[in-house]
């Protein structure tokens, strides 16, 4: 068991090849199982999967949103700061954005600038509709472009274990949820 | 005049597709059997925005009829990850296919029936196999507007009677053929009267008008359905139609749940 971790952990830190490498290990309900074609702010191609290996947690937003959003990250630093270093630095963050067509890489990468956000540990990340919707439909995010170009949508934060399966998820914003901090405490 | 030329070039135009991707390459229908369908701004049940009562929609072509359990069993065999023993589960529930005879094969009295027993996962996944994608609700809305003769009989009392006596009708065990009713008025069948179908913006259907308060997600899956904003309350047959798909999960499966394509430009928000 020990020797399949550090075989894993190998692999993530090798990055991109994961796919091909490490098959048959994927559990049926982990959400890696979606081959997903994700941008992130720096323009690299990656999968759902980026974070294979860590816990994540992962969201949904979109960059140009003026409420929930900003909220939605300061959420998202709280919880981390209720963990212990070192679960915190095993912890990744995967924000993923409902608004392909105006969160290009570089207004992913000027949001992350403007909220200091640290892009060694969190990931902001573009898909196109199609892969939009079904990720959003994995997670159980309800949102709706409406007529004037924003959004309305669902705000969860989705706690996945280091092969994808989901632990809990939670849609409270502003503090952090005991539940979640309790989850990545285990 | 102009309708009849339309569906000309979409006939040619599917001829064209067809040749170029002859051999090996899978199409879940030829792009000649989807009727064309103008876009258009209608009085929508399920309104987009506050105060905002129509939709529009983009002109796309519709898949004539539903999807037969034939034609799903032909996307399997090319997809086998989409087979009911291998499929992961947090894309299908276990009813998925399960009325098939075999993994592989619905069996011949289900054949020409619609597929049921797919999941919105496995649905998308169909459609976007063939270079197609499913219809957003306001398409779907849009079409299942039209009665034989008009494209909007929404008004029309006896039509919509007609349409309640199928969701009046028990369920049956066998369901009839897919594309066995009569066409519409844009020339798509089984709108009505066969089974419910999955929609692209499934996901959108349970946000409430202002979705932004947080507060118990229970409470807000149930009131924003849209069902307190819905407009046409009259319109029970799409009423009915809004509550079942949004009672539906992504990975869920239903007997009476199917599905049918639509090729065109990316939906409109």
């Amino acid at each position: 068991m020990k020797r399949l971790l550090a075989a894993l952990f190998v692999l993530v830190i090798c990055g991109t090849a994961a796919h091909a490498a490490e098959p048959a290990a994927l559990p049926s309900n982990s959400l890696y199982q979606l081959q997903a074609a994700l941008t992130d702010q720096d323009g690299r191609a990656i999968g759902l999967d980026v974070h294979r290996g860590h816990p994540v947690l992962v969201t949904m937003f979109y960059a140009s949103c003026p409420a929930v959003c900003p909220m939605l990250v300061d959420t998202l630093r709280a919880t981390e700061k209720q963990l212990d270093p070192a679960t915190r630095a095993d912890l990744r963050v995967l924000m993923i954005s409902i608004d392909p067509e105006r969160d290009t890489p570089e207004a992913l990468r000027s949001l992350a600038a403007s909220r200091r956000i640290d892009t060694s540990r969190w990931t902001l990340a573009r898909a196109d509709s199609a892969d939009v919707r079904t990720i959003a439909a994995l997670l159980n995010v309800q949102y709706r472009q409406l007529p004037g170009g924003e959004f309305n949508h669902s705000t969860v934060i989705t706690l996945l274990s280091p092969l994808g399966v989901v632990e809990t998820s939670s849609s409270k914003l502003g503090t952090p949820d005991p539940a979640l901090v309790a989850k990545l405490g285990d | 005049m102009r309708r009849a030329a339309r569906v000309v070039c979409l006939a040619l135009a599917g001829h064209v597709v067809a040749a170029a991707c002859a051999p090996g390459a899978w199409a879940a229908q030829p792009a000649a059997s989807r009727a064309a369908i103008p876009g258009g701004t209608f009085a929508t049940v399920l309104p987009p925005a506050e105060k905002v009562k129509s939709a529009t929609v983009r002109g796309f072509q519709m898949d004539r009829r539903t999807v037969s359990n034939a034609e799903f069993a032909k996307f399997v065999s090319q997809h086998p990850e989409w087979r009911r023993d291998r499929v992961a589960r947090i894309f299908a529930d276990d009813g998925y296919l399960k009325h098939w005879q075999s993994a592989g094969s619905p069996g011949e009295t289900l054949a020409a029936q619609p597929v049921t027993q797919v999941s919105w996962f496995a649905a998308k996944a169909y459609c976007e196999a063939g270079g197609a994608r499913l219809p957003t609700w306001y398409e779907w809305e849009f079409v299942a507007a039209a009665s034989a003769t008009v494209p909007d009989a929404r008004n029309d009392p006896q039509w919509r009677q007609a349409i309640l006596e199928w969701y009046a009708r028990p369920a049956s065990a066998t369901l009839p053929a897919a594309g066995s009713t009569a066409p519409n008025f844009y020339g798509v069948r089984d709108v009505h009267g066969v089974v419910w179908e999955w929609v692209l913006d499934l996901g959108s259907m349970m946000v409430s008008a202002d979705n932004r308060e947080q507060g118990d997600p229970d409470d807000k899956r149930f009131c924003g359905t849209g069902a307190l904003t819905m407009e046409q309350k009259e319109n029970y047959a799409m009423l009915m139609r809004i509550a079942t798909l949004s009672s539906m999960q992504a990975n869920y499966t239903s007997s009476t749940m199917g599905f049918r394509c639509v090729a065109g430009s990316e939906p409109m928000p």
